[in-house]
C-alpha cells in the first residue's frame, strides 16, 4: 500500500525557533487543519441559514433551483474533482522530487480552477440576464420561458417570488464565497508554480505544496455539498 | 523527516470513485423519491467528502491530532445546526 | 533617581530602530505592540463611557439627544468588546508569556503573529473611521433587520472593522493551539503546564471555532445592507432570529474568550502569593476545557424574549446552568489554595482577590439571567448591564491588570511602585462596585438599558453609578501614569522578583530575544512552592 519515505530533510527551510524539519512540518500540518476547521464554521454559518430557509420555503427553493443549469453544474463539479486529482498528483510529484511533473500538475490544477471560474462567470451572466440576481432588478416569473416545460412543477405559480429571491441571495452568497476561495487558491498556485520551476521543492521540503493541496481539496469539498444543495433540489 | 507517499494508483482509484458518485447523484436527483432525494444527495456528498479527506488530504495517514481537528470543525457545525433547529423546529 | 541601563542584551535593547518594531516577529515585541494598541482603544471606549455616564446624571436628555446617546453606547460596546477585551490578555500576556512558559523560542508561526497585529490594526482603523464618520447606532450586537435595513448610520464600515479584527483573533488562537501542541520543552507534559497555558488553550479553541461564525454573519449583514440582497429581512421571509442564533453562537463563547485567560492569570497569581501549589490542578485545567465546550451550548439564553421557541429556551436555560459548574469549581479551588497558603497582599494579589469576589457575584447573577422566568422580568434592563460588567470588567479587566502588574518586571525589567499599585487596585475595586452595584438595583426596579432618559425615581442610583465611574476612571489613569514612569525610573527587577515558579521566571528580566540560552528541561510539576515559604516575597528589588 503506502510507502514510507525518509529522504534527507532540506534544513535550509527550518526556522530558528523549530528544533528540526519534522517539528516544523508537524506544526504546519496541524496549523493548516486548524485553519480548515475555522473554514468549516465560516461556510457553516451560511449553510445553517440555507437549511432554515430550505426547511421553511421548500417550494420556493425548488422553483429557484429549477432556474439553475444542472449540466453546467455537473460539468463544473467534474472539473473541480479533476483539479483535486491533479493537485494530489502534484503533491506526489513533489514528494518524489520530480520537478517537471510538479510544475505540470500545478499548472493543470490552476487551469482547471480557472475553467471552473469561467463557467461560473458564464452562469452568473445568465442569471443577470434572466433578472435572477437579487436586489431591485430581481423578477421571478412562474413558468418562465427559460425553463423547459417538462422541468416545471405544476404548482409553480403559487410560489412566493420573495422567497425565491431569498434562494438566489443564498446562491450568490455561497457560490460567491466559494469562488473567492478559488481565486485565492489560484493566486497561491501561481506563486508555487514559479517557485517550483526554480526548483524550490523536493522530497526534503514540500510543505507549501502539501498545505496548498489541503486548502484546495477543502474548497473542493465545499462545492461537493453546494452542488446538490443548489442544483439538484426536486 | 518521514512521511507517507500515497501511490498514484490510489489517487486515480479515488478519482474514479468520485466521478462515479457524481454521476449517481445527478441521476438519483432525476428519480422522484419525495423526501428521500435530499438525504440521498447529502449522503453521497458525505461519502465524496470523506474520500477526499481520507485520501487526497491524507488524513488516513495523518497523526491522531490532525484527525481530531479535521473532525472537530464538523462536530461544532453539528452543534450549531442541532441547537438552532431545536428552536426552528419547535417555533410557532 | 538615577537612570540605570540593563547589563545584558535583551529583546528591548536588541535594536532601537523604529522599523525593528514594525517588522518584528518576536512574540514579545508583538505583545508590546498589542499592549500599546489596546490601551489606546481602552481609553477611546472609556471616553464614550464618561460621556454617557455624564448624560445619565439627570433624568432628562441634557447632554445628548437620543441619537447621539445610541452612537455612544455602540462605540463603547464595539471598541471595548472587539478591540480591547477580546485581544487583551491573549494577545498581550498570552503572546508574551506562552512561548516562555512552555520553554519555546517563539510561537509556531511568528510571521503570522505579526500579520495578526496588522490585521487587528486595520480592523481598528476601520472601526475608528466608522466612528469618526458619525458612528453606528445598532449597539455592539448589530441586530437585524435594524442594522441590515433600517438604520442610517455607518454599519457597513463598523461591521467590516469587526469582521477584519476577527481574523486576527483566529490567527492568534491558531498560533497558540499549534504552539502548545508541538513546541513544549522536553519533560513538559500536559499536566506540568501552568494553568495559564491550559486557559489559553481553551480560549484558543473558542477563538478558532467561534470567530468564523460571527465573521460570516457580519459579512451577510454587510451584503444585505450594501448590495440590497435579502437575507435576514422579515419582509422578504427572512428570519431575524437566524442572525441572533449565528451572532450569539460566537458572542456567548466570546465572553469566555475574555474570562478564561483571566482565570489563567488568577491561577498563577494566587499560587505565587499564597506560596502554595494550586489546589485541584487537574480540576482547574479540565474546567477550562469544559467551559470552552459547554460555552458553545448555551447561546440561546440571550434570546429568551426574542420569539425563540419556549422549548429551545428551556434547553438553553438548562445548559446555561451547567456551565456554572466548571466556573464554580475554579472559584472553590482558588479559595482552597488560599486557605492552605501563606498569603501576602502585593498588587497582583489584590487584583486576583478582587477578581474572585467580583467574578463570583457576576457569575451568580448570571444564574438569575439564565433562569428563563427571571430573565423575562429583567431582560434588557440594567440588571443585565451590571451582570456582564461584573464579568467583563470585574473579571476580565481585573485579571488583565493583575497580570500586567505580575509580569511587568518580566516584560520591562523594571518594578512598578508597589504603594501606588496597591492604592490604585483599591480605588478600582471601590469605583467599580460603586459604578455597577447600583445598576443591579436599577435593573431589578425596571430601568431599561440603552435609553438616555429615565423616570426621576432612578436618579439617586444613577448619580451613584456615575460617581463610581469617575472614581473608576481615576483608578485606571493612575496605573497608566506610574507604569509609564516605571519604564525609566522604576528599580531594576531581578529575574524572579516574586520567587515564582514557571519557566518564564528562569530567564532574565527582560528576556533575551530567543528567551532561553538553551532549551530548558522540565523535571517537576507546576507550582512547586513549599507551603509557607515567604523568604523571596520581600527581596524582589535588585
Ligand atoms: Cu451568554
Amino acid at each position: 500500500m503506502e510507502i514510507t519515505a525518509a529522504p534527507m530533510p532540506d534544513t535550509r527551510h527550518v526556522a530558528h525557533h523549530f528544533d528540526d524539519a519534522e517539528q516544523q512540518f508537524v506544526a504546519a500540518e496541524l496549523g493548516m487543519w486548524v485553519f480548515l476547521a475555522t473554514e468549516v464554521l465560516f461556510f457553516g454559518g451560511v449553510f445553517c441559514g440555507y437549511a432554515i430557509y430550505r426547511f421553511k420555503y421548500a417550494a420556493e427553493f425548488i422553483a429557484g433551483s429549477h432556474r439553475l443549469d444542472v449540466w453546467l453544474g455537473t460539468v463544473n463539479t467534474a472539473v473541480l474533482l479533476t483539479s483535486s486529482l491533479t493537485m494530489a498528483l502534484a503533491v506526489h510529484a513533489a514528494q518524489t522530487s520530480r520537478r517537471g511533473a510538479l510544475v505540470r500538475n500545478l499548472l493543470l490544477t490552476l487551469l482547471l480552477g480557472a475553467a471552473f471560474l469561467g463557467v461560473k462567470g458564464y452562469e452568473y451572466h445568465h442569471k443577470f440576464e434572466e433578472r435572477l440576481v437579487p436586489g431591485r432588478n430581481f423578477r421571478f416569473v412562474a413558468h418562465s420561458a427559460h425553463v423547459p416545460e417538462s422541468l416545471q412543477p405544476a404548482k409553480e405559480e403559487k410560489v412566493d417570488p420573495r422567497q425565491v429571491e431569498l434562494f438566489f441571495s443564498l446562491y450568490f452568497a455561497m457560490t460567491g464565497l466559494h469562488a473567492l476561495h478559488m481565486i485565492i487558491g489560484i493566486g497561491v498556485l501561481a506563486v508555487l508554480i514559479v517557485a517550483a520551476g526554480r526548483g524550490a521543492f523536493s522530497g526534503g521540503y514540500f510543505t507549501p505544496i502539501e498545505m496548498t493541496g489541503l486548502y484546495w481539496h477543502f474548497v473542493d469539498i465545499v462545492w461537493v455539498f453546494l452542488f446538490p444543495l443548489l442544483y439538484l433540489i426536486r | 523527516m518521514s512521511f507517507h507517499i500515497v501511490p498514484r494508483s490510489t489517487y486515480f482509484k479515488v478519482f474514479a470513485a468520485l466521478v462515479l458518485l457524481l454521476v449517481v447523484t445527478v441521476l438519483a436527483a432525476k428519480v422522484p423519491l419525495g423526501v428521500f432525494n435530499t438525504p440521498i444527495a447529502l449522503s453521497i456528498g458525505l461519502v465524496k467528502a470523506t474520500l477526499i479527506v481520507l485520501y487526497f488530504m491524507h488524513v488516513r495517514y495523518s497523526p491522531p491530532l490532525v484527525r481530531v481537528f479535521a473532525a472537530g470543525g464538523f462536530l461544532w457545525l453539528a452543534i450549531m445546526f442541532a441547537l438552532t433547529f431545536s428552536d426552528v423546529l419547535t417555533r410557532h | 533617581m538615577t537612570v540605570q541601563g540593563f547589563a545584558h542584551r535583551n529583546y528591548l535593547n536588541a535594536d532601537y530602530r523604529f522599523r525593528s518594531w514594525l517588522w518584528t516577529t518576536d512574540h514579545k515585541r508583538i505583545a508590546i505592540l498589542y499592549m500599546i494598541s489596546i490601551t489606546m482603544f481602552f481609553f477611546v471606549g472609556g471616553a464614550a463611557a464618561v460621556l454617557f455616564r455624564l448624560e445619565l446624571m439627570t433624568p432628562r436628555g441634557d447632554l445628548t439627544i437620543a441619537e447621539t446617546y445610541n452612537r455612544l453606547f455602540t462605540l463603547h460596546g464595539v471598541i471595548m468588546v472587539f478591540f480591547f477585551l477580546i485581544p487583551s490578555i491573549p494577545a498581550v500576556l498570552g503572546n508574551f508569556l506562552l512561548p516562555m512558559m512552555i520553554g519555546a523560542r517563539d510561537l509556531a508561526f511568528p510571521r503570522l503573529n505579526l500579520a495578526s497585529w496588522y490585521i487587528f490594526m486595520l480592523g481598528g482603523v476601520m472601526a475608528v473611521g466608522a466612528i469618526i464618520a458619525g458612528g453606528a447606532d445598532t449597539g455592539w450586537t448589530f441586530y437585524t433587520p435594524y442594522s441590515s435595513t433600517y438604520t442610517n448610520t455607518n454599519v457597513i464600515l463598523m461591521a467590516l472593522g469587526v469582521f477584519v479584527a476577527g481574523f486576527s483573533s483566529i490567527l492568534t488562537g491558531l498560533n497558540f493551539i499549534v504552539t502548545i501542541h508541538t513546541m513544549r520543552a522536553p519533560g513538559l507534559t500536559w499536566f506540568r503546564l501552568p494553568l495559564f497555558v491550559w486557559a489559553h488553550y481553551a480560549t484558543s479553541l473558542i477563538m478558532v471555532l467561534g470567530t468564523p461564525v460571527i465573521a460570516i454573519t457580519l459579512l451577510l449583514v454587510v451584503l444585505e445592507r450594501g448590495l440590497g440582497i435579502p437575507i435576514f429581512d422579515p419582509k422578504m421571509g427572512g428570519d431575524p432570529l437566524l442572525f441572533q442564533h449565528l451572532f450569539w453562537f460566537y458572542s456567548h463563547p466570546a465572553v469566555y474568550i475574555m474570562i478564561l485567560p483571566s482565570m489563567g492569570v488568577i491561577s498563577e497569581i494566587v499560587a505565587c502569593f499564597a506560596r502554595n501549589r494550586v489546589f485541584g490542578y487537574k480540576f482547574i485545567a479540565f474546567s477550562s476545557l469544559a467551559i470552552a465546550v459547554i460555552g458553545f451550548l448555551v447561546w440561546g439564553h440571550h434570546m429568551f424574549v426574542s420569539g425563540q421557541s419556549v422549548y429551545a429556551g428551556m434547553v438553553f436555560s438548562f445548559m446555561s446552568m451547567l456551565v456554572a459548574v466548571p466556573s464554580a469549581i475554579k472559584v472553590f479551588n482558588w479559595t482552597a489554595t488560599l486557605h492552605k497558603g501563606a498569603v501576602s497582599l502585593e498588587t497582583p494579589m489584590l487584583y486576583a482577590l478582587g477578581f474572585i469576589g467580583l467574578f463570583t457575584l457576576g457569575g451568580l447573577t448570571g444564574l438569575f439571567l439564565a433562569t428563563l422566568a427571571i430573565d423575562v422580568h429583567v431582560h434588557d434592563t440594567y440588571f443585565v448591564v451590571a451582570h456582564f460588567h461584573y464579568i467583563m470588567v470585574g473579571g476580565a479587566v481585573m485579571g488583565y491588570l493583575g497580570g500586567i502588574h505580575f509580569w511587568w518586571p518580566k516584560m520591562t525589567g523594571r518594578m512598578y511602585p508597589e504603594w501606588w499599585g496597591r492604592l490604585s487596585a483599591g480605588i478600582i475595586f471601590i469605583g467599580f462596585n460603586l459604578t455597577f452595584f447600583p445598576q443591579f438595583v436599577l435593573g431589578y426596579l425596571g430601568m431599561p438599558r440603552r435609553v438616555h432618559e429615565y423616570v426621576e425615581e432612578f436618579q439617586v442610583l444613577n448619580v451613584m453609578s456615575s460617581a463610581g465611574a469617575s472614581i473608576l476612571g481615576v483608578g485606571y489613569l493612575i496605573p497608566l501614569a506610574y507604569l509609564i514612569w516605571s519604564l525609566r525610573y522604576g528599580p531594576l527587577a531581578s529575574a524572579n522578583p516574586w520567587g515564582a515558579t514557571g519557566l518564564e521566571w528562569q530567564t532574565e528580566s527582560p528576556p533575551t530575544t530567543f528567551n532561553f540560552d538553551k532549551t530548558p528541561v522540565v523535571r517537576e510539576e507546576a507550582y512547586h512552592y513549599d507551603t509557607g515559604l515567604t523568604e523571596a516575597s520581600h527581596s524582589h528589588v535588585l
